[in-house]
């Protein structure tokens, strides 16, 4: 067993874990954060990106104990109270997505592209966007509007 | 008006905060077990011992189940055939369910599941379709043949004639939220479970006969699906089944989620084919005789595999008249994952064949594609083409089903359809429209949708363009592919399509709608609810939408054969509209007017003169003791259908779509990217334009991967060896067109739908079509040979076909 301390969207948590448990388990079933998804568990899909220290991470191959005393965002911590986020509310207007399975995953990699590319200066245009999306699927929108919200909300962050 | 506005999806919001809910999301009581399957390690053999001490001492667990603890029904099938839960004695494929293990946790589950020790005595397996074809071993008790006029003799008097065969891979769902059930026991034996499942009331009937309960003793409740795609029509069974006999047997809640290789190694998948084709045509390209033979692999389970196999007949002609026709289908029994329900449910493989010949045609006649497709079109609909009028005399179903069969699963009465004295003849039948199933095609509408899509894509110009660009490049090649789409809409079993719906008005205003249709993304919910809202003349948001629950309407068949708005629609209207009525009567009897002048527009009631609020007519009306709610009920009109003499109306209608796709291979390599989709695909008169579109897109994608990128492989074992996203190619971001132009169709459907809409759920996969054809013609850019490209496209495929091309 390990004693895990973190801070999860700005509050510190703290618990007793086997030192095997998965950061998305932690979340989900510790912390019931179950908007952040498990959905191939090997880190291929995408449906698991949380930030930690602010650069997304696939949370289903990350051991809890090995990120303690840093700062984990999941999805339930990007807005503002009732205020979405830029890329929240790009996703809702722009309709990208469908089930929604995969919509956590895909705003929290959409967040943190924007963030690298305004830091690095470099231009986060539609291809740019698609090459950064290769760790994330979806099945259901065949990414057309998940592109276009994107492409919007790094306009309006 | 609520209709036809371009509202986000219901949940939007949800998702995007992370707080709308699916089957694992749902908080569960203190004490709440966690199940796993232990499963075969082969494919095909007896069991001789099974030791599962291990199991049982390993730390956490609290149960463990075979065949032999089931205390009532060890049956998961949605067909009369049965399917075991769990095996009783022989194993039919490498991943089948052997027993089950309820523990602490969902690892220690599946961890405790590993330290099963099984000896089998194995059996030679049956894994191809040559294997299955030598060995004899099909189900039903040979193949099917639907046939029109004389084939052979109209090909052997034909100017051309030609040969084939094409190989097309399955598909597996990667529904990104993989199966899922919780089972809560309740007072009296009573069971409720929540599934993530396309059909509610097959899990209520499946779950109750597993318990020894009637159904009235099991609710089952689906909020959403994280995706299904015909994958959770009935390969849910399973989870739901053991979560509920866990629950029974320990008393504590039970939830059962397959790990994703576990998933994609249990469940079914799209099933695969081989199209064999002979062919003969005129000099111009007319299509004079054709024979399909379909070979269809099953895998070991009958499962939906039967009207799978049928509905790939009934789109073998796509959009396309065929004078004299026979299309024999092989419904082959393998070793191998039961192969099930997958968007477009056998009518893709049909399809595919059909364009795959005239694929072939206009590579070996030298003819240009678009113009020989367009020759063989059937005939355009013309106004007021009568219909045929429906045989009124209800039968019986089948009398070979087993005891508790599920009559609304679409496998519920296979060998058996419904029957005719005399032969189906519709009357007053066009020439150049009757399909290979004796059905008149009334609605042809593509030689106008085709003419505009060859405008707005440029594909005059982008073809010598294409041409040009090959002239002058040995290395890359260039394709470009037109192909059309026509899908049959209904469910073959013609009692399916029927649907109900529950609605409450509140009394403040509010209103309250369910129906049978289930949510998996594809925005039936907020469609219903937009029908609702306009029948009432209120805003969206005063709908609330609710869970899909089989105790608040019944007997549901599952949201399949892009039926959910279609028929969920109609019910709610129905009910919507009698609610409505008894507002205006009331209203209408205090102005002492016309009930049939009553509006109901913009938030208010409109009688006499006067715009009442339509909260202040709800809570009046319920003062003066008005029944505020009502049950809504749809069948599909005009569907007569005899799936053994292949005659009838299956369909009550068809939706078209046409695509046209450019590609470029490098033939070095066989790498490919499709570099420009358009598309223009018929909604009718669309319920909601956006997720109309955003089905289209998503369906084309996931139609395109299924013919280029995604490829199961099994070994020589019958193990499945790509079990996971890492080995099995799901499109990303990046594989999707570089330029991906969708636009709809804007005319409406002409039988009377829900507001003259057409459902588009499954339809656009088939547009994907033109991403293979393109790639087809990329090959043949590279050698005068034929190059003969097998499905799916993968960059092997195309090498090889550049090599064949080449030769």
């Amino acid at each position: 067993m390990a004693d895990v301390a973190m801070n999860v969207n700005g509050e510190a948590v703290r618990a007793e874990l086997p030192d095997n448990t998965l950061l998305v388990d932690f979340l989900r079933e510790t912390l019931g954060l179950t908007g952040t998804h498990v959905g191939c568990e090997t880190s291929q899909c995408g449906a698991c990106v949380v930030h930690l220290d602010g650069e997304a991470i696939k949370s289903c191959s990350v051991l809890a104990a090995s990120v303690a005393g840093r700062a984990v965002t999941t999805i339930e911590g990007l807005a503002d109270g009732d205020a979405l986020h830029p890329m929240q509310a790009a996703f809702n207007a722009h309709h990208g997505l469908q089930c929604g399975f995969c919509t956590p995953g895909m705003i929290m990699a959409g967040v943190d592209m924007v963030r690298r590319y305004r830091a690095s200066g470099e231009a986060l245009d539609e291809a740019a966007i698609r090459h950064e999306l290769e760790g994330n699927i979806c099945r259901c929108t065949g990414y057309h509007n998940i592109v276009r919200a994107i492409d919007a909300a790094a306009k309006a962050m | 008006m609520s209709v036809a506005k371009p509202l986000p999806h219901d949940a939007a919001r949800l998702h995007v905060t992370g707080a709308a809910r699916y089957v694992d999301d749902i908080p569960t009581p203190a004490g709440t077990l966690h199940l796993a399957f232990g499963t075969s390690e082969i494919a095909h053999g007896r069991i001789v011992a099974m030791d599962l001490n291990a199991v049982r001492a390993a730390p956490g667990v609290a149960l463990v189940v075979t065949a032999e603890d089931l205390p009532f029904a060890n049956d998961v099938s949605p067909s009369p055939a049965p399917e075991p839960l769990l095996a009783t004695g022989e194993v039919h494929f490498m991943g089948q369910p052997l027993f089950l293990v309820v523990a602490e946790s969902h690892l220690a589950a599946r961890k405790a599941a590993r330290l099963a020790k099984v000896e089998y005595e194995e059996r030679p397996a049956i894994l191809s379709i040559d294997e299955a074809l030598a060995a004899g071993s099909r189900f039903e008790e040979g193949p099917r043949v639907y046939a029109r006029g004389d084939a052979a003799g109209a090909i052997a008097k034909a100017v051309h004639v030609l040969e084939g065969s094409v190989e097309i891979g399955g598909q597996e769902h990667f529904y990104l939220e993989g199966q899922a059930a919780l089972a809560l026991p309740h007072e009296g034996g009573d069971m409720v479970v929540h599934s993530s499942s396309q059909h509610p009331t097959e899990i209520q009937h499946k779950v109750a006969d597993a318990l020894g309960l009637p159904m009235n003793a099991v609710r089952c409740e689906v909020r959403r699906m994280g995706g299904g795609f015909g994958g959770k029509e009935s390969q849910g069974n399973a989870l739901a089944c053991a979560a509920a006999v866990a629950a029974r047997a320990t008393g504590r809640a039970c939830a059962m989620r397959y790990d994703r290789d576990d998933d994609m190694v249990i469940t079914g998948k799209r099933h695969d084919f081989r199209i064999d084709y002979r062919v003969g045509v005129d000099a111009g390209g007319r299509i004079e005789g054709i024979e399909f033979v379909q070979l269809c692999r099953c895998g070991w389970s009958m499962d939906l595999s039967l009207p799978v196999a049928d509905r790939a007949m009934l789109h073998a002609d796509n959009a396309y008249y065929l004078p004299n026709v026979r299309i024999e289908s092989h419904r082959l029994r393998t070793n191998t994952q039961s192969a099930t329900a997958f968007r477009g449910f056998g009518g893709p493989q049909g399809m595919f064949g059909m364009e795959r010949v005239m694929d072939h045609i206009a590579h070996a006649l030298g003819m240009d594609p678009v113009a020989l497709r367009r020759a063989n079109y059937y005939e355009a609909a013309r106004g007021g083409g009568a219909a045929p009028a429906p045989d009124g005399a209800p039968r019986g179903i089948s009398a070979k089903m087993k005891t508790g069969a599920e009559l609304t699963s679409r496998a519920a009465a296979p060998g058996t359809g419904r029957r005719y004295g005399g032969a189906y003849s519709p009357e007053n039948a066009r020439p150049r429209t009757l399909t290979p199933y004796h059905m008149e095609v009334e609605d042809f509408i593509l030689h106008d949708l085709t003419e505009r899509l060859l405008a707005t894509s440029d594909y005059r110009a982008r073809a010598e363009a294409v041409a040009a660009f090959n002239a002058g490049n040995a290395v890359l090649k260039k394709g470009i592919a037109f192909s059309p789409v026509k899908f049959g809409i209904s469910f073959t079993l013609t009692h399916l399509n029927q649907a109900g719906a529950l609605v409450h008005v509140y009394q403040d205003g509010s209103v309250h709608m369910n129906h049978g249709g289930t949510e998996m993304g594809q925005g039936l919910f907020q469609k219903v609810a937009q029908v609702a809202a306009a029948r009432f003349g209120v805003e969206v948001d005063r709908v609330k939408i609710t869970a899909t629950d089989t105790g608040k309407v019944p007997n549901t068949s599952a949201t399949a054969a892009s039926s959910g708005s279609d028929l969920n629609g109609m019910a709610v209207q129905a009910a919507c509209d009698t609610i409505r009525d008894r507002l205006a009567a009331f209203v209408a009897e205090g102005y002492q007017a016309d009930p049939a002048t009553v509006r109901f527009e913009d938030g208010k009631v409109h009688v006499g003169g006067e715009a009442l609020a339509f909260e202040a007519v709800v809570k009046d009306a319920y003062m003066n003791r008005i029944s505020l709610s009502a049950t809504g009920f749809y069948k599909t009109p005009k569907i007569v259908w005899d799936r053994i003499r292949g005659e009838g109306r299956p369909f009550f209608y068809f939706a078209y779509g046409a695509a046209v796709t450019e590609v470029v291979i490098d033939t070095l390599t066989g790498e490919n990217r499709i570099l420009r989709a358009d598309i223009l695909h018929d909604c009718g008169a669309s319920l909601n334009p956006a997720l109309d579109i955003g089905q289209i897109e998503g369906g084309y994608v996931q139609g395109a991967g299924w013919l280029t990128t995604e490829e199961l492989v099994w070994d020589g074992k019958g193990r499945l060896r790509t079990h996971a996203p890492s080995t099995y190619k799901i499109p990303a971001c990046s594989d999707r067109p570089d330029i991906f132009n969708v636009a709809l169709w804007d005319g409406a459907n002409r039988e009377e739908t829900v507001y003259r809409s057409k459902a588009v759920g499954e339809p656009p996969l088939m547009l994907g079509i033109s991403a293979w054809l393109a790639l087809s013609n990329a090959c043949a850019a590279a050698g005068p040979g034929w190059p003969d490209l097998q499905a799916p496209a993968t960059p092997e495929a195309v090498l090889a076909a550049v090599t064949r091309a080449r030769a």
